[in-house]
């Protein structure tokens, strides 16, 4: 019944999407499955030890929020009020009482168990169905205790694989740029989070002007533009180490930047003379490439995650439109042809989607298309957005945002907004300070 | 023949400051814009004495107008007359694109400007290229006007 029931769900949804019409900002209550997400049980020397390292009270319970925020800003789930539940936790992981989880109307539900070993940090937990009366899953694992709400972004994943039948997006992270101050002087710092906003950490000072930060597939290093010595170039920057180094020493301004699906390149644009063209840098060997050669500007390129095929931003259509070629620059075909103007092409990991920023009768929208430019859906219309980044999975994507400022010019914010393929679950993504340019990391386990 | 340009830069000055004050009485403070390009002078500074610092352009447009140019020359005189002075072309676009197409935009209209400088003899050696895209907007507003200060490319002394 259970699986029927998201066999279900999920077939509506594509189905749904396609028969948007061109505009999409309605928005839609999909009936989210009804879960009971239960504190993973702890015995009391455990829970004292992780207390002593963690600062967390009850480590079970912790991690159990944690997949259960995760699970309620998926959109798909609605996890159940705890005061709810009727039984207790250790005794819920042994065998649950089905009948009392079918009384509040939970379909599935998470159990778990939380024990301190040998310094390390093992979890257990299982996901039932609740109507068939049955275990779906079972797994364990052992980690640093450190890592502990990433196991519940892994444990996430799994819930959200089994039920949906898709990879999830959960144990990840974004990388975005910090901004505060005035709009006229803005401050702008590299930042990384966890996907759910937390762990936040600052990657640079803000002493120089720092933009669109990407992740390598491997999320090890981020290509980024940094304005340092007032002389903006490309950049890489290991995440773990630090080290910082310039990749796009051009005379003249690099930018754009962004990895190849296999990490090797970076493919960017050159600017020189009043004119931007696309370039690939081989990061090993330092070999430059040369793309395009057009007296248009030519920006934002993205990969095809078969490596095959660029999308990129080009205006030599007299206005920015969309495009995809080969991979060594040959045979480019635009492929935007609606009314307005079109940037950011990002390509989906999935392969069939291209998702971009539409300017049209002065407001901006999200969107997607398929990579013939067929199938084009605005899924978010505003005054001010740009940015699309693709959820691993290709389910999400994460943007960012800016107010319109009053008459004396106040009020400006920039906050980052995630929002379905369906064009539902339009959220904030809430951060420490205004935030721009996000980028998705993949999954950092498998 | 140095002191007839010189005549010649200064009337153009005059003619120059006479246009504007022209313009300034005849339209409101919301007509400080010609077409969409900015034709006031509210944020511009003055490199010397008559030599405004700034041109504006046109929305997602790298051309420089009439009055551009006739900035531009008086640039190109005060660069002539002190030979020893460097310059970083700036060059800006407004909030209203993408942040990527605005980094080239930028760059585009600071080298029409210093394309234009150099055909008044300003050697390129002497000419840096800097593009801030919509990273560093002087007005802070939401409105055409705003938009069109914005959309600048600013000379400023290197040294």
């Amino acid at each position: 019944m259970l699986l029927r029931y998201l066999f279900i769900l999920f077939i509506i949804i594509p189905i749904k999407a396609f028969a948007l019409i061109e505009v999409d900002i309605t928005r839609g209550n999909l009936n989210p499955l009804p879960v009971a997400v239960s504190p993973l049980s702890i015995d009391n020397k455990s829970k004292e030890n992780f207390k002593k390292i963690l600062k967390q009270e009850d480590l079970g319970s912790e991690i159990s929020i944690v997949v259960e925020n995760n699970l309620r800003q998926s959109g798909l789930f609605n996890p159940l009020d705890k005061n709810a539940f009727l039984q207790e936790p250790d005794v819920a992981n042994l065998k649950p009482r089905f009948e009392d989880w079918n009384l509040i109307k939970a379909q599935a539900l998470v159990t778990g168990k939380v024990t301190f070993v040998d310094e390390k940090l093992r979890v257990e937990f299982r996901l039932w169905d609740v109507l068939a009366g049955k275990e779906m899953m079972a797994l364990a694992f052992t980690t640093v205790p450190s890592n502990w709400r990433r196991v519940g972004h892994i444990i996430t994943d799994k819930v959200y694989e089994r039920l949906t039948g898709e990879k999830g997006y959960f144990d990840t992270r974004i990388i975005y740029v910090s901004e505060e101050g005035p709009k006229t002087k803005r401050i702008k710092k590299l930042a990384i989070m966890d996907q759910d906003g937390f762990n936040n950490k600052y990657l640079t000072l803000g002493n120089e002007l720092v933009l669109t930060p990407r992740f390598s597939p491997t999320n090890q290093m981020v290509t980024y533009l940094s304005y340092f010595r007032n002389l903006p170039r490309v950049y890489l920057l290991d995440i773990e180490t630090g080290m910082q180094e310039v990749v796009g020493d051009f005379p003249g301004m690099t930018f754009a930047p962004r990895f190849s699906p296999d990490g090797k390149k970076i493919i960017m644009s050159f600017a020189k003379d009043g004119n931007s063209d696309i370039y690939t840098m081989d990061l090993e060997n330092r070999i430059v490439e040369r793309i395009t050669n057009h007296p248009s500007i030519d920006t934002s390129p993205s990969y095809s995650p078969d490596g095959k095929q660029i999308t990129f931003n080009s205006d030599r259509s007299g206005y920015q439109q969309i495009y995809v070629m080969d991979s060594n620059g040959k045979n480019v075909k635009r492929i935007s042809f609606g009314n307005g103007l079109y940037g950011t092409p990002v390509w989906s990991p999935r392969g069939d989607l291209i998702a971009f920023t539409k300017l049209h009768k002065g407001k901006f929208y999200i969107g997607v298309m398929r990579t013939d430019g067929t199938g084009e859906r605005l899924l978010t219309e505003n005054f001010y957005q740009e940015a699309p980044s693709w959820s691993p999975n290709g389910r999400v994507l994460i943007f960012y945002r800016e107010t319109k400022t009053n008459s004396k010019g106040e009020g400006f914010s920039a906050k980052l907004w995630s929002i379905d393929l369906t064009g539902y679950n339009e959220k904030m993504v809430e951060t420490e300070t205004d935030a721009s340019d996000p980028s998705w990391s993949s999954l950092l386990s498998n | 023949m140095n002191l007839s340009k010189i005549l010649k830069n200064g009337f153009l000055i005059i003619l120059a400051s006479l246009v504007l004050t022209a313009c300034a009485t005849k339209k409101t403070t919301t007509g400080q814009m010609q077409g969409d390009v900015y034709t006031g002078t509210d944020s511009v500074e003055y490199l010397a004495s008559g030599v405004p610092d700034r041109v504006f352009f046109a929305t997602n447009e790298t051309v420089l107008t009439t009055a551009s140019r006739e900035t531009l020359r008086k640039q190109a005189a005060w660069l002539r007359k002190n030979s020893d002075i460097n310059v970083v072309l700036e060059g800006h676009a407004d909030e209203r694109g993408t942040r990527e197409y605005n980094l080239a935009l930028g760059e585009r209209r600071a080298n029409s400007a210093k394309d234009y400088l150099m055909t008044y003899g300003i050697s390129s050696d002497r000419i840096s290229v800097l593009s801030y895209g919509k990273e560093r907007p002087v007005d802070s507003g939401s409105n055409p006007l705003a938009w069109s200060k914005n959309r600048r490319s600013v000379t400023v002394k290197a040294n």
